[in-house]
C-alpha cells in the first residue's frame, strides 16, 4: 500500500501491487539501447521498479486523444533559427582539459578498426 | 546605522541593498560574514558542494570598487549561490553526479554570466539531486541535504541545497532550476519563495539539461520581492538558446504594488482531493481566505485532465533525459571507466559508474518508452495528453487570472522514508508538473504550518505572467509574517 497522504492521488489500479512485469531479456535489451551496463545486482531491481514505472504508465491509455495533435514544444511555438555564422573562438585547448584522455588535439578511444 | 556583521544573515536581499547603498556595511564585509555563516551552519545540512571563498571575496573587492567609483548594477555586491548544474567558469560544476565529480566548467551559464555582470558576489555551488532527478535531494551522490526545520527530514529537490541555504539563512538568495517542481517544492518543504518562470523566460544556455522541453531556471529567496529583483536580472532572450523568448522583461519589482483586489483566483477542485494532507490544505484555504479578504474572488474551475499529469510527465522527463545523457560517454569529459576492452565497453561501464541509481532507472524509463514498439503507445500518447493538459490550463485561464492551491501534498518527510517505491517519489510532484507541461510560470510561497512544518501556497498563471503572480504573492506577505518564520536552530 502507498502511505497515507498519497492514497487517492490517481485513479488507477494499485501500483504496488502485482505489477506487470517487464522480462530480463526485455531490461539487457533496454540497458543495452541505453549503453548502460548494469551488474547483476541492480537487475533485479530496476526489474521491479521499472516494471512498476511502466504499469503507472497504463492509465494514460483511457485519455481521450482522437484528434489531438502531440505537444512538441511547451508554448506550441516553433523554434528561431539564426543565420550560420561562426559565433564562437576556437577553445580547444580549454576545453580538452576536462578530457579523460587526448593526445595532439584529438580525443583518446579504445581502438576501432584493426 | 551601526551595522553588527553577526546579524547580516538575516537580512533579505532588497534590506541588504539598501544596506551597501546608505553605506552601512561593505560587500566584502557581507561576504565574509556569510562566509562565516558558510562554515559555521553549512556543513550540518550538507548544502554545499563547492565553496569558492576566494573568489567571492576578490569579487567582493571588485563591487566595492565600482560602487566607489559609481558605477553600480543592480545586484552590486550582493551574495547569490548557484545550483550545481549552472556551468560557472573555472569552478567545479558537478550536477551532484559521480558522472561530473571533476568537470570544471570552461564558460559561463547565461544565468551565471547575468547575474555577475550585474554585480553579485558568488559564494559556493549548492547540493541537488543527480541531474536535477528527483524530489528528496537523496539522489545526490555527495549525500542528501537537510532540511533545516528539522534535520532528520529532506528539504525536497531537486534544488535542496539552494533551498536549504536559503531557509537556513546562510545566504539570502540562491539559483534553481525546475523540470517538474525542483525549485517550488524544496520552497514549499523548507518555508521560503522560489519562483520558475514560464518556458523560455530565461535561457536555459549552460544549464546541464535533464528535459529540455520542461527544464526552467528560477530562484529561491526568502520573499517575493527577493525574488522578483534577481529574476529581472535573469530574464529576457538569449540569442545562444533557441527556445528562449523574444518578450520584453516587465519591471518585476515595480509591478510588485499592484493589489489584489478584483483578481480573479482559480481553485481546482482536484486540488483538493483525498491525497492532501489534511492540515495542509486548511494552511492552503486558509491563506486562499486571506486574499479573498483583500478583495480577491476565488472562483472554482474543473480540471479534467489534471490528474494525468504525472504519468504523462513521467513519460516525457525521463524521454528527453535518456536523449540529453547520451553525451555522458567518457570520451570528451566527465568519468572515465578504467581499461576499456572497446568502445562498447567504454561506453556501457562508464555510464554504468558513473550514473547513480534513479538516473539510470530514468535513463531506461526513457529507452524503453522511445524504442521501436512502444513509442507510440507510450511517448505519442503522452505528448497528447500533454496537449490536454495544456489545453484545460487554457480554459482555465479564460475564467481566471491565476490558480491557487497547494504545492505539495504533505510537509517535509524524513529522509529514507520514500526511497523504496519511485512511483510514490514521483507523486510527490502532483502539483508542480502541471506547469511544467503547459510551460507556465509558477511559485511557491509558505503560508502556514502542518505539524510545525512550512506549508507551501502554490500560484501558477498564463504564460509570461510573472508579474502578476509575484505581486499576488508579495501582496499576501504584505498581510502574513510566514516568509519572516525562521527555523530555530539558525536564527
Amino acid at each position: 500500500m502507498l502511505p497515507l497522504g498519497l492514497r487517492g492521488l490517481w485513479s488507477g489500479p494499485d501500483l504496488t501491487e502485482n505489477p506487470v512485469s517487464l522480462s530480463k531479456e526485455q531490461v539487457q535489451h533496454i540497458a543495452m539501447l541505453a549503453r548502460l551496463q548494469l551488474e547483476d545486482g541492480e537487475f533485479d531491481d530496476m526489474i521491479d521498479k521499472l516494471s512498476r514505472i511502466v504499469d503507472f504508465f497504463d492509465q494514460l491509455q483511457a485519455a481521450p486523444t482522437n484528434d489531438v495533435l502531440p505537444m512538441a514544444h511547451p508554448l506550441n511555438m516553433s523554434q528561431r533559427l539564426r543565420a550560420d555564422v561562426v559565433t564562437e573562438s576556437n577553445e580547444r585547448d580549454l576545453i580538452q582539459g576536462n578530457a579523460p584522455s587526448t593526445e595532439d588535439g584529438y580525443y583518446l578511444v579504445p581502438k576501432v578498426i584493426e | 546605522m551601526a551595522t553588527n556583521s553577526n546579524e547580516l544573515h538575516t537580512r533579505t536581499l532588497a534590506e541588504l541593498a539598501g544596506g551597501l547603498a546608505a553605506g552601512d556595511f561593505s560587500s566584502r564585509e557581507l561576504t565574509e560574514a556569510l562566509l562565516a555563516r558558510i562554515e559555521s551552519h553549512g556543513s550540518s545540512l550538507n548544502a554545499f558542494i563547492t565553496v569558492t571563498e576566494e573568489a567571492a571575496l576578490a569579487q567582493a573587492d571588485d563591487a566595492d570598487k565600482q560602487r566607489a567609483a559609481g558605477e553600480v548594477g543592480p545586484l552590486n555586491g550582493l551574495p547569490i549561490v548557484h545550483k550545481d548544474l549552472f556551468c560557472t567558469k573555472g569552478v567545479l560544476t558537478t550536477c551532484g553526479s559521480r558522472m561530473l565529480e571533476n568537470f570544471v566548467s570552461p564558460y559561463d551559464s547565461t544565468v551565471v554570466e547575468r547575474i555577475s555582470s550585474a554585480g553579485a558576489v558568488l559564494l559556493g555551488k549548492t547540493n541537488m539531486d543527480e541531474f536535477a532527478m528527483g524530489s528528496s535531494n537523496e539522489t545526490s551522490y555527495f549525500g542528501p541535504v537537510k532540511n533545516p526545520w528539522d534535520t532528520k527530514l529532506s528539504p525536497g529537490g531537486s534544488s535542496g541545497g539552494s533551498a536549504a541555504s536559503v531557509a537556513a539563512r546562510i545566504v539570502p538568495a540562491a539559483t534553481g532550476t525546475d523540470t517538474g517542481g525542483s525549485i517550488r517544492q524544496p520552497a514549499a518543504l523548507t518555508g521560503i519563495t522560489g519562483i520558475k518562470p514560464t518556458y523560455g523566460r530565461v535561457s536555459r544556455y549552460g544549464m546541464v539539461a535533464f528535459a529540455s522541453s520542461l527544464d526552467q531556471a528560477g530562484v529561491l529567496t526568502r520573499s517575493a520581492e527577493d525574488a522578483a529583483l534577481l529574476l529581472g536580472v535573469m530574464a529576457g532572450l538569449d540569442p545562444r538558446d533557441s527556445t528562449s523568448v523574444d518578450e520584453p522583461v516587465p519591471d518585476y519589482v515595480g509591478g510588485l504594488s499592484k493589489p489584489v483586489k478584483g483578481l480573479k483566483i482559480g481553485v481546482v477542485k482536484q486540488h483538493f482531493n483525498e491525497g492532501l494532507d489534511e492540515q495542509c490544505g486548511n494552511a492552503v484555504k486558509d491563506a486562499l481566505k486571506a486574499l479573498e479578504g483583500e478583495g480577491a474572488r476565488l472562483i472554482k474551475i474543473d480540471m479534467p485532465n489534471i490528474d494525468l499529469s504525472v504519468p504523462t510527465y513521467y513519460v516525457v522527463a525521463p524521454a528527453e533525459c535518456s536523449s540529453n545523457l547520451s553525451r555522458f560517454d567518457g570520451v570528451r569529459f566527465g568519468h572515465r571507466a578504467d581499461e576499456p576492452e572497446d568502445l562498447l565497453d567504454l561506453y556501457c561501464r562508464t555510464r554504468g559508474e558513473g550514473f547513480g541509481e534513479e538516473v539510470k532507472r530514468r535513463i531506461m524509463t526513457g529507452t524503453y518508452v522511445l524504442s521501436a514498439g512502444y513509442y507510440d503507445a507510450y511517448y505519442l500518447k503522452a505528448q497528447k495528453v500533454r496537449q490536454l493538459i495544456s489545453r484545460d490550463f487554457m480554459n482555465a485561464f479564460e475564467a481566471v487570472d491565476v490558480i491557487a492551491g497547494p504545492t505539495a501534498p504533505t510537509v517535509a518527510f524524513a529522509i529514507g522514508a520514500k526511497t523504496d517505491d519511485p512511483v510514490t517519489m514521483y507523486l510527490n510532484d502532483i502539483y508542480t508538473i502541471s506547469a511544467n507541461l503547459a510551460g507556465l510560470p509558477g511559485l511557491s510561497i509558505p503560508c502556514g504550518r502542518a505539524d510545525g512544518l512550512p506549508v507551501g501556497l502554490q500560484l501558477v498563471g498564463p504564460h509570461f505572467s510573472e508579474e502578476t503572480i509575484l505581486a499576488c504573492a508579495h501582496q499576501y506577505q504584505q498581510i502574513t509574517d510566514w516568509h519572516q518564520a525562521c527555523p530555530e536552530d539558525f536564527r
